[in-house]
């Protein structure tokens, strides 16, 4: 049961070969034998199975849906009414939301089932799930290497097949990144597809949210559940929500114009073995009748740099509310104002957190403004022509996720620049908002390599077509790690 | 762009985090390293570009001026490391 | 060395929605401590800012009535800094681009002159909570009802020169933001709040002195106290040969000093950005229009209309118009009277001289507008003399009934019938041989001593004119 897609798992249920209260018990007896992966910083058993049985229920009623019954896990990051919600940090361990985050209350309202919470680097602030406060997460293909960040638990327990599917969020490639080192599918959304209401700020005008799972068509399910509009978020998009399976049925992969830029391909420091998995797969759209030419995104290279100013910019900003005043962590027997904020941020946030809101802040300060914060937004602005221009003439754009596979746990912890290189590839794409998914694409040195798809604004019915069409001529989506009892 | 460990107080300070002797001057390498490498950006031509806040070209919704919130303090507070009498405490503050 | 003083107001105007400006919680006065603090308020994790329309609506009407710049596209951008008020560690502001631009607002000068006073800006922010160090043992309560409010910080060029230009400008924008209905200006619960800028500098010098900022200013008295003791301060500090230094100063009222704030941080960096929750505030010329046409007569038009349809006085016009209910008030009794002269009189003289021994404010007034018109109406059909009248409108203050009731229970008809005057007139010439000889010998002031009489034998109800005819009449022989 474990290996089958949500698709599959809702035709076992509604076929009566199973029901969810088993799918959400084997969950959950999965996750504890799996422990040692550390991709949950809390699992709800009770509320899990009560929302299992009720959706029976409703199946023997005849108002079961796609996910109705379908055991999930949503990233820490997601606030869930009565549900401790850490982000993975010391600054939330006791942390108890009053409310759900919009995602979640989507997803209920779907008939799936919540099992628990899943691990994630710290505010969602790394590339490899090293910085959380609950441990670092293991790559469940090999367990001496990190599963990427900052979604790294979701992807684990997905690759792990402890659950079929998991939300995540993505604001520099937290979504994709993870999903290709542990050899998953996940997509970013168009920025302003899914609210944000709820969902624990990074850096706002880059964070969202999105589905993780093993094929395409679990992305486009899990899409469907979780987009639509919400007025609680000003900068959430009212625009109709499409049919995605449909679309993504409707996609065929003749004649779809595939973009591979220059700049990714003649990036240093990539891995030879992703380099030749992702070769490999734009042969094989080649081979299924898409049109792949070359573009070019000459800003691609400014990408990185400016992502590490603007996000830790609103980084910066978005955690001071974190103070101990009104929840979260507060210091023992401060002496005064000051002492409680300094004591209660200083030991409630971890080193990477501190880094980058001391970067951000910098960046705003007095006098350093228009040299970094205002210039990055200008960069950013010729990163996002590149894409449109670029969009003229292709439908979709190829390349690798990540430059490596899963490295070693440790390796890069003490250089942060070297960290923030892992982001290369998938970086731009926030910055210009646009969709994108990571999908398997072979191995490297046996371990995962993911091929990304970038797809226009507002356009993830032909992205998934895309990564659909390709999931049908190959087979990588399939491979499960080796199962480690 | 070298930060010192007299700047990371400054920074600290203003960001309200209390930061060790030996981690001051961690975060310094740490800092000038980022900065360094952000640095690229000025060699960037960006004469006549305007900034991108947002990624979409949308303006702000207008929300009608009608209550909507209950009253939730005791929900919200019980979360709340120290109150009293409804209120947040913190140190007594001069001002 | 004569300096002359250069003084800028920050005003801070409470609008008077029904929520906060980024929340959909209650804004009423007077709640328990954090029970209208949702959690967009608190500022708890994953909450984010929607715009409330009716605090735009309000921001464009102030703009239009100082003939200002309605943006276009403005910005909402915050502004970082650490206090217990401050629940997101950021205030949401506007910074480089504003809702409201360049305008201006006419203040009367003491000397009956008119100034024009630039406004440089208006901009939308939210106010911050409330700290309460009393009552808490060693610690302070943080009370945060008053988080998210919307405010209009309203900015004016530093042109004015003097205290009492300050306070002149600060009533006329009171004044004004009560006319538009856009707040309630309740300077006691701190809807209607004052910053000044403060600096002085040789007469003649254009360059700007170094300026102190003052605050915790919630009157108008004590705006005009800090503001003479500051520059009579810098004055000093200059004159003793040293440097005026830049800070914020906070007024002490028992002292009547303003004292630098202890302890506190001078200079702040805010660290403004565009605020990434929300998105650039549209406001289309249709907008603007349908504000416009919502707008109220404002003071200045209105007081014009009173002198061009009433023939009023450029004084009693001002007066009149020195607030929309004063305003209501007095054209509501001139409509039911039809003197306009008359109700001036009386809404400026016995009504407003009541009130202010009373300190009560029109909107309290125990004779409302149409029991007032009913008194004036006697005076006009000449049920009353004026001086009756007088007695009548205590007694409908203190209750006793409305102008009809008064004047038929104490029995103070005036009395018309000529030949009871010509009676009355006959009596007291006749008791007052002496004062009649002389009288027709040339004292011709004694006049008045006759008039006084007969009121005096009448009770004071006699018509006075026809007093004046009918004794004229008989002591003319």
């Amino acid at each position: 049961m474990h290996d089958q897609t949500i698709a599959e798992l809702a035709a076992a249920l509604e076929r009566g070969e199973c029901s969810s209260v088993e799918l959400t018990r084997t969950a959950i007896e999965r996750i504890e034998r799996a422990s040692e992966l550390n991709a949950f910083i809390t699992v709800t058993p009770e509320s899990a199975l009560a929302e299992a049985e009720a959706a029976d229920a409703a199946r023997a009623r005849g108002e079961a849906g796609p996910l109705t019954g379908v055991p999930i896990a949503h990233k820490d990051i997601f606030c869930t009414e009565g549900v401790r919600t850490s982000c993975g940090s010391r600054m939330l361990e006791a942390f108890v939301p009053p409310y759900d985050a919009f995602v979640v209350e989507r997803l209920r309202a779907a008939g799936a089932v919540s099992v628990g919470k899943t691990n994630m680097d710290e505010f969602a602030m790394g590339s490899s799930n090293e910085t959380s406060y609950f441990g670092a997460v293991k790559n469940p293909w090999d367990r001496r290497t990190v599963p990427g960040g900052s979604s790294g638990g979701s992807a684990a327990a997905v690759a792990a097949g402890l659950v079929p599917a998991a939300t995540g969020t993505d604001t520099g490639g937290s979504i994709r990144q993870p999903a290709a080192l542990t050899g998953i599918s996940g997509l970013k959304p168009t920025y302003g597809r899914v609210s944000r209401y709820g969902i624990v700020a990074f850096a706002s005008s880059l964070d969202q949210a999105g589905p993780m799972a093993s094929s395409a068509e679990d992305l486009a399910i899990l899409l469907q559940g979780m987009a639509g509009f919400d007025r609680r978020d000003s900068t959430c998009v009212d625009r109709p929500v499409p049919d995605y399976r449909a679309e993504m049925a409707g996609t065929d992969l003749r004649g779809l114009r595939v973009g591979l830029p220059r700049e990714f391909m003649e990036a240093e420091g990539v891995d030879a073995g992703v380099s030749s998995a992702v070769s490999a797969a734009t042969q094989a759209l080649r081979d299924a009748g898409a049109e792949v030419r070359e573009i070019t995104l000459p800003n691609a290279g400014m990408a990185v740099p400016v992502y590490y100013v603007i996000a830790p910019a609103e980084a910066s900003s978005n955690l001071s509310r974190f103070d101990g005043v009104r929840y979260g962590y507060r210091c023992d027997a401060p002496d005064d104002l000051e002492d409680l904020y300094k004591r209660s941020r200083g030991e409630g946030f971890g080193e990477e957190v501190q880094r980058r809101i001391m970067v951000g802040t910098y960046a705003l300060s007095a006098g350093y403004y228009d040299a970094y914060y205002g210039k990055a937004q200008q960069v950013r602005r010729l990163v996002q022509e590149d894409f449109a221009r670029a969009f003229e003439s292709v439908d979709v754009i190829a390349g690798p996720t990540a430059p490596s596979t899963a490295f070693p746990l440790g390796e890069k912890a003490d250089d942060p620049v070297q960290m923030y290189l892992s982001d290369i590839f998938t970086i731009a794409v926030n910055l210009a908002g646009l969709p994108a998914l990571s999908v398997p694409a072979g191995f490297g040195d046996g371990r995962p390599v993911g091929l990304q798809l970038i797809g226009n604004y507002f356009d993830e019915g032909r992205l998934l077509g895309a990564a659909h069409g390709y999931q049908q001529v190959t087979d990588w989506h399939r491979q499960r790690p080796p199962v480690e009892e | 762009m070298p930060i010192d460990a007299k700047e990371v107080g400054q920074i600290a300070h203003l960001a309200r985090l209390s930061i060790s002797e030996p981690a001051t001057r961690a975060y310094a390498r740490d800092l000038s390293a980022i900065l360094d490498f952000v640095e690229q950006l000025g060699a960037v031509d960006t004469e006549g570009v305007e900034s991108l806040a947002h990624p979409l070209e949308m303006t702000q919704r207008l929300r009608a001026d009608e209550p909507t919130e209950p009253d939730e303090r005791e929900r919200f507070q019980a979360i709340a490391p120290a109150t009293e009498d409804g209120h947040y405490l913190v140190p007594r503050v001069i001002e | 060395m004569e300096y002359e003083a250069v003084i800028g107001l920050e005003l801070h105007a409470q609008l008077a929605t029904r929520t906060k400006i980024f929340s959909g919680a209650p804004t009423a006065y007077g709640a328990e401590a954090n029970r209208q603090a949702c959690a967009i308020d608190l500022g708890m994790p994953g909450m984010l800012p929607v715009l409330n329309e009716r605090a735009v609506h309000y921001a464009i009407r102030l703009g239009l009535a100082l003939n200002a710049e309605v943006a276009g596209r403005s910005v909402f951008a915050r502004k970082n800094y650490f206090y217990p008020d401050l629940p997101k560690g950021y205030q949401i502001s506007q910074y480089e681009l504003p809702v409201v631009g360049a305008g201006h607002l006419d203040i009367e000068l003491d000397d009956g002159g008119r100034k024009r006073i630039g406004v440089t800006r208006a901009h939308l922010e939210e106010d911050a909570g409330k700290s309460l160090h009393e009552g808490f043992t060693r610690k302070t309560g943080i009370d945060l009802n008053r988080a998210g409010t919307p405010l209009l910080e309203i900015v004016s060029e530093p042109e004015l020169r003097s205290a009492r230009e300050a306070v002149a400008y600060m009533k006329k924008m009171h004044s004004l933001v009560r006319y538009l209905r856009i707040c309630d200006g309740n300077m006691q619960e701190g809807s209607f709040r004052c910053d000044a800028n403060v600096s002085v500098r040789p007469v003649g010098e254009t360059r700007f002195g170094t300026r102190a900022e003052l605050k915790n200013l919630n009157s108008f008295r004590f705006v005009e106290r800090a503001i003479n003791y500051e520059i009579d301060r810098q004055i000093e500090v200059l004159e003793d040969g040293g440097e005026v230094i830049q800070e914020t100063r906070l007024f002490d009222p028992d002292r009547g000093e303003t004292r630098s704030m202890r302890g506190k941080e001078q200079a702040h960096d805010y660290r403004y950005f565009p605020d990434p929750d929300l998105l650039p505030l549209e406001i289309t010329p249709a907008l603007i229009d349908a504000v416009r046409d919502e707008l109220p007569e404002l003071p200045d038009a209105r007081a014009e209309r009173f002198r061009r349809d009433h023939d009023l006085s450029a004084y009693d016009a001002g007066v009149l118009t020195g607030s929309r209910e004063l305003a209501d008030y007095y054209e509501a009794v001139v409509a039911a009277a039809g003197d306009a002269k008359l109700s001036a009189n009386w809404v400026m003289g016995e009504l407003s001289g009541a009130l202010n021994k009373e300190g009560l404010d029109i909107t309290r007034s125990p004779i409302d507008a149409a029991t007032l018109a009913g008194l004036l109406l006697r005076i006009r059909d000449e049920t009353i003399s004026g001086k009756i009248a007088k007695e009548v409108f205590e007694a409908i203050w203190d209750g006793e009934g409305d102008a009809d009731t008064v004047i038929n229970d104490r029995g103070l008809r005036q009395v018309t019938d000529n030949a009871a005057i010509d009676a009355m007139v006959e009596e007291v010439i006749a008791a007052n041989p002496e004062q009649l000889e002389q009288y027709r010998a040339g004292k011709t002031k004694l006049m008045g001593f006759f008039v006084g009489q007969v009121m005096k034998a009448s009770g004071g109800k006699a018509n006075p004119q026809q007093v004046n005819e009918i004794l004229k009449r008989r002591l003319d022989g």
